[in-house]
């Protein structure tokens, strides 16, 4: 009869949450270094007490049914907050689905006649399958969140404008150019450029692993940025390999000025500047 | 009718626009200038653009053409102060202007007309030797 099954399990709280806690330990995913077991228990506790609550004789056999939205909710919060400290889909999966082993464990034990219980076990089933593909979604939500918060991390540290000189300015980009990073490469530099009122620009390509046609046409659009901002940009760090893919794409750098060095490029901008690096005296 | 004054400095017309551009205003720009180019014999026109936030394509043109005529009415065109909205947006449109020198602001616009025409002075002294009998 569902009511006994209902009835069972709100009885046996305390047995289901012995059985799960007991599965969680034994199995080889438990991830100690992550989540200490009396955090573990209280998460566990919560979910339990919070599923019971909201399980009902009506919604035992609707996966849909909107009073299992408390439910959701938290299973959500503790798949952010594992894909956040760094648990496996796996490992999170494993957490419902051993709820679900517990439960169906407690139901077995506390019934001699099995078949009469068979039509629940599979409603609870398909209660639980729901629930765990629930977290797998919320789960690779928050690991996509963590990927797209880096991505604007790196995009962000790996453009810095440095001023090496007054009136140099150098940009070196560490990182494989796009066209929204070539954009804020692009950005930065000519705010830098108004801002510290800087004649050179020199644009440092030693970190960029690879130069295709577009990548090119990004440099050129920058040089040419720069140019109609009255300022010069001088292309420095161009690798052996790089310079060999350039010539093969057929790309025309001609009217670029480019340096192979960082420092070759600073002694350009020096003579531009008619500066001159001399040695001190000894005393 | 908006006007933009043009001023003359020597042997350079200074222009500064200070408001933004609109189509008329630019194609009477490009008029008077060329005028005012023939009427002063000037050797070089310094264009200050640094309170333009707005170029569109059309813009683009008109400052590649004042340049062009200016060129072939022997005087050299600098555009100055391009904000760097204007710059990506030019570049965007695919007009990076190529025939315009550029400076960041007078100033040094000013510095480069004048070592452009020192220049350009050398070059006529030596014409007779640079001169390729080929071409």
């Amino acid at each position: 009869m569902p009511t006994s099954t209902l009835a069972t399990l709100k009885k046996k709280k305390a047995e289901i949450l012995e059985g799960w806690m007991k599965n969680q330990l034994e199995s080889e995913g438990l991830r100690e270094d992550l989540i200490s077991n009396e955090d573990l228990r209280v998460q566990s506790n919560e979910l339990l007490d919070i599923l019971l609550d909201n399980l009902s004789d009506e919604n035992l056999g609707n996966v849909e049914s909107p009073s299992f939205g408390p439910v959701i909710e938290i299973i959500g919060g503790i798949a952010i907050s594992r894909a956040r400290q760094g648990f496996s889909a796996r490992e999170t999966g494993l957490f419902i689905l051993g709820l679900k082993n517990a439960v169906i464990e407690t139901l077995i034990s506390r019934n001699n006649d099995t078949s009469a219980i068979l039509s629940d076990i599979l409603k609870i089933t398909k209660l639980f399958d729901h629930f765990s593909i629930e977290s797998f979604e919320v789960f690779i939500k928050g690991r996509e969140e963590v990927i797209l918060r880096q991505t604007d991390e790196i995009s962000e540290i790996s453009t810095p404008v440095i001023q090496v000189w007054e009136g140099v300015l150098a940009l070196p980009i560490i990182g494989t150019l796009d066209s929204q990073r070539t954009q804020v490469v692009m950005e930065n530099l000519l705010q830098a450029i108004v801002d510290t009122n800087s004649g050179i620009a020199i644009l440092d390509i030693s970190g960029v692993p690879a130069v295709d046609s577009l990548v090119a046409q990004h440099l050129l659009k920058t040089v040419s940025a720069t140019r109609l901002m009255g300022a010069e940009c001088i292309i420095s760090g161009i690798r052996p390999e790089i310079a060999q893919t350039i010539v093969h794409l057929g790309i025309d750098l001609s009217g670029i000025v480019t340096k192979a060095s960082l420092s070759s490029a600073l002694k350009f901008a020096f003579s531009k500047l008619a500066l001159q690096v001399i040695r001190a005296k000894q005393v | 009718m908006d006007k933009i004054p043009i001023l003359r400095m020597g042997n350079h017309l200074l222009v500064t626009i200070q408001v933004d551009l609109y189509d008329r205003l630019a194609m009477n720009l490009e008029a008077d200038l060329v005028q005012m180019i023939s009427k002063t014999g000037a050797t070089g026109v310094l264009i200050d653009i640094s309170a333009v936030s707005i170029i569109d394509s059309f813009m683009g043109r008109i400052i590649n053409n004042i340049a062009s005529m200016g060129r072939i009415m022997d005087a050299e065109t600098v555009v100055v102060g391009m904000q760097p909205a204007v710059a990506i947006t030019l570049v965007e449109l695919g007009l990076p202007l190529t025939g315009v020198y550029t400076a960041l602001d007078v100033e040094r616009g000013m510095e480069l007309l004048r070592s452009k025409m020192q220049t350009q002075d050398a070059a006529t002294n030596f014409e007779d030797y640079d001169s390729d009998p080929l071409q």
